[in-house]
């Protein structure tokens, strides 16, 4: 190692252990948790986690029992199934509809175009909770509570605003000479927005993504309201509080649920995080 | 048919920023037209009207016989490379010069054969596959070419397609151009704000300022008859010397009195411009037209003005000598044998039979 290189070691290690340090303390917590997802119950009632690094190389001490019960017993698996009923459409319809509004806000011209969004983008500030009694009273007229359809109706219509209002200064930033040379190549805008503002958003959108998903994948609230406790279309929010009810005093229970539950928005993060790049537009104008 | 006309075109931008006012022209079929002025005189927006980028305020244009006003961009039948090139990033460089066939349902393998020659006949077949990203400025400005000729459209239009590029590659491109509108035998319109490409690639030349058209002919009429004081300053380079000057009258002869130095009207000159004797006028002569007197060209009248040199620039085929007279500064541009130092008074030769005159105050040109 050569002086320079030293210094520069030295000179970035402050924060290189600052850095550590923080991670470590705050992914502790969620460690804990999963040994203990992975431990038998009277282990995990007795003991702290933190025993079985006594004898980190006994893997008797450790089972996948847990994730077997709740998965089983307790329903977690049924209740998996409903979360994705409901995220994967819950998260598809009000980004595809808001890349839809965002290109025409963007690139076409129509009479009131700024106001609308103007009092799209305003329904931010509305909270969730004060549309939830008037949309149930709707829901109840219309027979669509405790449906599917009618969680991804008010999961779409919580998640527009924002993505309308991010997508719509992602597609607008993209450079107009791209949008007008389709056009002089013959585009119509479907085919603009399809083969050009689609193709160049996929940053955004995969943001986006990420973050409807997380937010349907792990609420409750709405769920409740909308879909009921019963089993049958439970989604795993629900599914794990029932759990501290019913079973709150099983720990090794609760710790494999919770990770049932997070595995898969830690997968949709891990995977879309590969779009989050830059740089998209490299090549299209300026030289 | 692809003759290209506007009547009486204004394009006014929400409601008070007048972008093009009163515009006529007619471009002839199969013409190379260039479009020149300083940035913000309304040339690109002239552009992108008949494109149907932008919409006509007022007036009509036709291409061929048919008016476009309301004709979508795509059902005009042009082609537009714009100044940023506006490639499809995240296509390669065949699907960029596709794309516009493939919207138009052409079947695929005509698609392959004439992205192929529109390639070959720009010299960038071996880039089909890459992307814009991978590609040097050059070679991005010739897919955006690649792009508007493989549709093979009536008219061209090129938005300042080489002012991204570096000048070596620029004059390069220039010949190239010149090429393909032998080739392809279409009308090119062509916007530039460089006199250099207008008086280089323009069969005719609009020179436009302000919004307004100032004056339309092939370059050298333009170069030697610039009508108005503004195309006389901005066609030519170095450009033209002008003189705060008063026309006197003294017995037979006439008199361009500049204050410092007086030059004598040339006979030829002395009846078209008898008539503005007694008014404020401003001479103007172009620094090509002035000469070392030591290497005066046998063919002109020589007229002498003493002045001082302040500074010379040496550029190898010429020598640039700036020139001072009285409160008057001016640029000779003299044979590259001259012998001048800086500091020196010289008699300057005016030839003075290619000066211009212009009116002081409608700054159109005297004939």
């Amino acid at each position: 190692m050569n002086k320079e290189k030293l210094v520069k070691f030295l000179t970035s290690l402050p924060v290189h252990i600052t850095l550590i340090v923080l991670s470590f303390l705050w992914t502790l917590p969620t460690l804990g948790l999963f040994i203990n997802s992975l431990r038998p119950e009277d282990a995990a009632k007795t003991t702290g986690w933190w025993t079985v690094f006594q004898t980190p190389f006994d893997f008797t001490q450790l089972t996948l029992g847990n994730y077997i019960s709740v998965l089983t017993e307790q329903g977690m698996g049924e209740a998996f199934i409903n979360s994705l009923t409901i995220s994967i459409p819950a998260t598809t319809i009000p980004i595809l509809a808001a890349a839809f509004a965002a290109y025409a806000f963007s690139w076409m011209e129509f009479p009131g175009r700024q106001i609308i969004f103007v009092s799209v983008v305003g329904l931010l500030v509305v909270p969730l909770q004060m549309a939830l009694i008037p949309i149930l009273r709707i829901y109840s007229a219309t027979g669509l509570t405790g449906s599917f359809l009618g969680i991804w109706l008010a999961h779409t219509g919580f998640g527009l605003p924002l993505a309308i209002y991010l997508l719509r200064n992602f597609i607008g930033a993209l450079p107009r000479e791209l949008f007008e040379s389709a056009f002089l190549d013959g585009a119509s805008h479907l085919t603009a927005f399809f083969r050009i503002a689609m193709p160049l958003s996929v940053p955004a959108i995969a943001s986006l993504i990420t973050f409807q998903f997380l937010w349907v994948w792990n609420d409750l609230l709405v769920a409740l309201v909308f879909l009921g406790g019963t089993p049958d279309v439970a989604p795993v929010t629900v599914k794990v509080s029932n759990l501290v009810n019913s079973v709150g005093e099983g720990w090794h229970l609760l710790t494999a649920a919770a990770f049932v539950s997070l595995a898969l928005p830690l997968l949709v993060f891990l995977f879309l995080q590969r779009y989050f790049v830059k740089g998209l537009l490299a090549g299209s104008v300026k030289g | 048919m692809a003759s290209v006309t506007y009547e009486n075109v204004s394009k006014i931008f929400n409601g008070e920023v007048v972008a093009v006012k009163d515009f006529n022209i007619e471009i002839k079929d199969k013409e190379f037209m260039v479009f020149v002025g300083p940035s913000g005189c309304g040339k690109t927006t002239t552009l992108r009207m008949l494109a149907g980028l932008d919409k006509i305020t007022e007036g009509d244009i036709y291409i061929g016989d048919r008016r476009v006003n309301d004709v979508r961009p795509k059902d005009r039948d042009v082609a537009m490379v714009f100044q940023s090139y506006a490639l499809y990033p995240h296509m390669t460089v065949y699907q960029n010069i596709a794309f516009g066939l493939e919207l138009r349902d052409v079947p695929d393998d005509e698609i392959k054969e004439r992205v192929q020659e529109a390639a070959e006949k720009l010299g960038i077949p071996e880039l089909l596959d890459r992307k814009p990203r991978a590609l040097s400025g050059g070679q991005r400005q010739r897919v955006a070419l690649g792009r508007a000729i493989v549709r093979d459209p009536a008219v061209f239009l090129l938005d300042e397609p080489l002012s991204n590029l570096d000048a070596k590659l620029r004059v390069e491109a220039r010949a190239m151009l010149q090429r393909l509108h032998q080739d392809l035998e279409a009308t090119f319109m062509y916007v530039t704000h460089d006199q250099v490409e207008a008086m280089t690639m323009g069969q005719r030349i609009a020179v436009l300022n302000a919004g307004e058209l100032q004056q339309v002919d092939e370059p050298q009429t333009l170069y030697d008859e610039p009508n108005n004081l503004f195309v006389a300053g901005f066609i030519g380079s170095p450009s033209m010397n002008f003189f705060d000057s008063e026309l006197v009258e003294d017995g037979e002869d006439l008199y361009i009195d500049t204050g410092p130095f007086r030059i004598q009207v040339p006979d030829e000159k002395v009846e078209a411009w008898k008539e503005a004797v007694g008014k404020e006028v401003v001479m103007g002569i172009r620094p090509e037209d002035l000469h070392d007197p030591g290497y005066i060209p046998p063919d002109i009248v020589p007229d002498r003005v003493k002045a001082e040199v302040d500074i010379i620039e040496l550029l190898g085929d010429e020598r640039d000598l700036y020139l001072r007279a009285g409160d008057h500064e001016f640029l000779a541009r003299v044979d590259p044998r001259s012998e001048i130092e800086a500091g020196e008074t010289i008699e300057i030769v005016f030839a003075a039979a290619n000066m211009h005159l212009f009116d002081a105050e409608t700054e159109q040109a005297i004939r």
